[in-house]
């Protein structure tokens, strides 16, 4: 601080710039604050709003539920339960999520260090055929894949409805980006020592990325959990239906009873909720105790 | 390795360059085969199911759009018909701007919102950990609770954006019913949801970034925005040109919010690429002609992709 001030070039107001500029931070700080719970109860409202509605008895869309309602009750979440599987769908949803995040995992860390840290001739073309993965609508490839799976005979399957999730290019470039920016000190360290690639990867590389990992967890998990098109067509018994679909299926079936539907919702968002919030621990102690801080 | 080099040569220099080289030709081949099956082992994993179930379906969808198909009866071969069709018809020029007029207002709002986000987050602030969770709520929300609260929350009559509006005076628009404000309407209810996204992103690059680097910047006397601008955005342009790059993929791709929130009316005034394929496919029946499209946008994503990683050394620095 200090110094700064003397970059300044009149040095006799050395302590008038120092009180100013203190005020001028503390001014900072409270506006930040404010601008942040500001942004944050914006952000909240939509779901404030969903809570509410889950609990007004007969909300419609015509009929906006009151910001407190008269006669709170949690009937729609008994109904939800007692007219459906929902129990079921529940684990149904779970199992995929967590089969889907496991493998992408392993298939993304490890083609991440392939492109990271093992140059090969036409890496950058591989890479880009990776990432063109993303590029093609999934709508169009809805009808290709469901023929193929036919063929599997692996229609109305768990493993039908995960093993097209097994590989994400999103994931892969996510950890790669983050292997990229691991110090490669840290890596011809190791090789000195005698370690080879399998040893890099794991004792340093994915040490030092476990941000990165937290992140694609979260994602990983929500791109399952959420995923719509293609569990709806490839899982036709109901006793394998997953969330989103139940979920769809109760606007059709009760178009007026927007607290069952937002029961559903709620239900659907908060074990997200409780996955980011317990990845997020993990961030900040995984960076706490790597090598590179 | 060299180190056992520089003690042969130093015994005898000249015949160890004619004898040895055989000897290493053979090392190399070796390690060459060793290192490609090591590389190998790690792309497998991926490679295998991307190839299966992504790839293939790609090319199938390639050959489907070579024909006429709408998905009962046998296809009918038209060759490059589907194209010709496509590119004469003025939608397709439609749906391809409105796409792009949605990721040009989209991408500047989400990233920087995004990056503010983050940076504000990163400070120690109180109760950030639970901050982090509420800006991260809309992300795991569905599109369809997203576009319900949004279509009430900008409707025309009663909506509160406009009651807003109309406490100062100003008399509001009529957002997703009006074809002008359509596309703002599905653009800042996207940014919206998708706030969170970046900056958990840009968090977890911020994360790696070293702190005693702004330490050595704060003693030589940098202010907030040198430091910014020095330290921050370098070190943390890997996170970003991943952010841009995904974006963008996805921003070509808008389809959830544009079927919950205005189905791409009012008159086709928000109709988007994707959109026009899911309709050609599972409403019109149209499958080649849906694949021509499809392969049309994916065209154009590619090349912009390309185009934005060839650009990448010009501003992204790896540690």
């Amino acid at each position: 601080m200090a110094d700064m001030a003397l970059m300044t070039p009149r040095r006799l107001s050395t302590k008038a710039v120092r009180s100013r500029e203190a005020k001028l931070r503390m001014a900072g700080v409270i506006a930040l604050h404010a601008v942040i719970i500001l942004g944050a109860i914006a952000m909240f409202f939509p779901f404030l709003w969903t809570i509410i509605t889950s609990l007004t008895p007969g909300a419609s869309l015509t009929n906006t539920p009151a910001l407190i309602p008269a006669n709170p009750s949690l009937g729609a979440y008994q109904q939800l339960f007692a007219e459906r599987p929902f129990a079921q769908v529940i684990l149904n949803s779970l199992t995929l999520a967590v089969i889907t995040t496991v493998v992408q995992l392993v298939t993304s860390s490890t083609a991440a260090y392939a492109f990271s840290r093992l140059p090969f001739r036409g890496q950058t073309a591989v890479f880009g055929v990776y990432l063109a993965t993303m590029m093609i609508p999934l709508q169009v490839l809805i009808v290709p894949l469901f023929a193929e799976l036919k063929t599997f005979g692996l229609l109305d399957t768990y493993l039908g409805a995960v093993l097209p999730t097994f590989a994400s290019a999103f994931g892969i470039f996510l950890l790669r980006q983050a292997i990229n920016q691991v110090p490669r000190e840290l890596d011809e360290a190791a090789t000195l020592d005698g370690a080879g690639h399998f040893r890099i990867f794991t004792r340093i590389i994915l040490p030092n990325i476990r941000p990165a990992i937290a992140t694609l967890v979260v994602f990983a998990f929500m791109g399952s959990w959420n995923s719509f098109l293609w569990p709806l067509v490839v899982l036709r018994s109901p006793e394998l239906q997953t969330l989103p679909i139940a979920l769809a299926g109760l606007q059709g079936q009760y178009t007026s009873q927007w607290d069952v539907i937002m029961a559903g919702s709620v239900i659907s968002v908060l074990p997200m909720l409780a996955l980011y919030i317990f990845a997020q621990k993990y961030v900040i102690q995984g960076v706490a105790s790597s090598g590179i801080k | 390795m060299s180190v056992s080099n520089a003690q042969t040569s130093l015994v005898d220099r000249a015949p160890q360059f004619v004898h040895s080289k055989p000897v290493r030709d053979g090392r190399t081949r070796n390690n060459k085969a060793r290192y490609a099956l090591t590389v190998l082992a790690f792309l497998l994993p991926s490679a295998i199911p991307l190839v299966l179930f992504v790839l293939g379906p790609m090319v199938a969808a390639a050959w489907v759009s070579l024909n006429q198909w709408n998905l009962l009866a046998p296809m009918k071969w038209v060759g490059l018909g589907n194209y010709a069709k496509l590119l004469s018809d003025p939608i397709t020029g439609d749906v391809f701007l409105h796409t792009v007029y949605y990721i040009v207002g989209y991408l500047p709002l989400v990233y920087i919102g995004g990056l503010a986000l983050a940076l504000a987050l990163n400070t120690a602030l109180k109760g950030r950990s639970f901050l982090r969770g509420i800006y991260f709520l809309p992300v795991v929300t569905s599109w369809i609770v997203v576009a319900l609260v949004w279509r009430w929350l900008l409707s025309p009559s009663n909506g509160i954006v406009n009651s807003a509006l109309a406490f100062f005076g100003v008399h509001g628009p009529g957002w997703w019913t009006d074809p002008h404000w359509a596309m703002p309407s599905i653009i800042i209810a996207s940014a919206w949801k998708d706030l969170g996204f970046v900056m958990v992103i840009l968090l977890a690059g911020l994360q790696a970034i070293p702190s005693d680097m702004y330490d050595a910047a704060k003693v030589d006397g940098a202010g907030w925005w040198r430091r910014l601008f020095s330290i921050t955005l370098p070190l943390l342009s890997p996170s970003s040109f991943f952010v841009l790059v995904i974006s963008l993929i996805n921003g070509f791709q808008v389809f959830d919010q544009v079927y919950a929130m205005t189905g791409g009316g009012p008159n086709g005034a928000s109709e988007v690429v994707v959109q026009q394929i899911y309709d050609l496919t599972f409403r019109y029946g149209r499958a080649g002609e849906a694949s021509a499209l499809s392969w049309m946008l994916f065209v154009v994503v590619l090349a912009v992709t390309v185009i934005q990683i060839r650009g990448q050394k010009r501003w992204v620095t790896y540690g």
